[in-house]
């Protein structure tokens, strides 16, 4: 696959670095001239030495055949630009834009950058699946919706638990997809009944997941 | 009129305090302190310290009751975002941005968000009055000239200097 990196900082760098030994194209925009010709010695003539948010080299760099566009400066401002600007000038297929600021993720999508990453989230995901204790973790934003999922122990103590799936108390907008038992994965029927030690996987809006937790946590 | 303005530069502060003059209600984000130094020490409006490209920092300036709203930052990426946030977030009614790249500028106003460009307005200004136009050329500095005994002294330097 071909991909245009935006942004040669230490996340461009190693992304870049890394999709090249997977086996991928890859072209680096990157502004400064000195980071630009380091990249070079590192990685080969992979490097544009310009500003990723003219259009003009976008359209060098082949945003408009990429397969992927990845705008990931260490400014959400200058992601934010680069990523609309891939899309209105090169009509690029896909763009994928690293955003800094968690809050911003609702700032790109409702300017129409639909794919955001955010490290933040990213690590806190990280933290929360190597906490012993919480039992409740967002396992992954579902691509192209404000969905979520969400894998939760029963605790002793849990509200839910020895309860009937429909007798839990979960938001409207959420829903139990299955329960891991013993090493088995069971349907989550409405009369399926919870017991300690159970795992469920919940799929439930983002904007809710503290109501989630509240219901199974109380 | 409800203003929120980003950006406490020279333009920043000088419209500020235009506006405060005519009776708007002004706030003006920065991100440095020091620059609300800018405002005149009478200025009425509400400076809020704090990134303009922040939603809480922009609810805290008011933009929830704002009519209008004027980014001026010294990024045309920054303005370009803060201009957006007000728009689409907010349903702001009249959004302007300071672009100075005048290639993203015009991308940016055929998507319908209307952006000044520092160069193409300076730089028509200067053709139009080195080849003699009647028209915009002396109306803009007539306009922008008329404010030197008025405003603080630091703006309007050229037009003293050519009396």
């Amino acid at each position: 696959m071909y991909f245009v990196v935006a942004g040669g900082g230490e996340v461009g760098y190693h992304l870049s670095k890394a999709l090249l030994e997977a086996g991928h194209e890859v072209m680096i925009i990157e502004r400064d001239r000195r980071r630009a010709l380091w990249i070079e010695e590192q990685l080969g003539s992979v490097v544009i030495n310009a500003p990723a948010d003219e259009g003009r080299y976008q359209i060098q760099a082949g945003c408009q055949r990429a397969d992927a566009v990845l705008a990931v400066t260490g400014d959400d401002e200058d992601n934010l630009i680069i990523s609309q600007l891939a899309k209105l000038k090169c009509g690029a297929n896909r763009v994928i834009a690293r955003v800094n600021n968690p809050k911003n993720e609702i700032v790109f999508k409702a300017m129409g950058i639909d794919e955001t990453l955010s490290s933040t989230r990213v690590l806190m995901g990280v933290i929360e699946q190597e906490l012993p204790t919480g039992g409740f973790m967002p396992l992954m934003p579902l691509t192209r919706s404000d969905l979520e999922v969400i894998e939760a122990e029963i605790a002793p103590g849990s509200p839910a638990a020895d309860k009937e799936v429909e007798a839990v108390g979960l938001p409207a907008a959420a829903h139990i997809g299955a329960v891991v038992r013993n090493g088995q994965i069971l349907r989550a029927h409405r009369d399926t009944k919870l017991e300690v030690g159970d795992r469920i996987i919940v799929f439930a809006p983002t904007a809710i997941e503290q109501e989630v937790r509240k219901a199974l946590f109380g | 009129m409800n203003v929120v303005i980003v950006g406490c530069g020279r333009t920043g502060a000088f419209l500020a305090e235009l506006l405060d003059r005519s009776g708007d209600t002004v706030s003006i984000v920065d991100l440095d302190r020091a620059a609300f130094k800018r405002l005149p020490a009478d200025f009425r409006g509400t400076p809020v310290l704090g990134d303009g490209t922040d939603m809480d920092i922009l609810r805290q300036a008011g933009i929830e009751k704002a009519n209008a709203f004027i980014s001026l930052t010294q990024g045309d990426n920054r303005n370009l975002m803060a201009a957006q946030i007000a728009k689409k977030i907010f349903g702001i009614a009249q959004v302007i941005a300071k672009v100075n790249d005048p290639i993203r500028a015009a991308t940016y106003r055929r998507q319908g968000l209307y952006t000044f460009s520092r160069t193409t307005i300076l730089g028509t200004l200067l053709d139009a009055t080195l080849k003699g136009d009647k028209t915009i050329g002396p109306n803009l500095m007539k306009a922008a000239m008329s404010h030197d005994d008025e405003l603080s002294a630091d703006i309007p330097t050229i037009a003293k200097a050519e009396r």
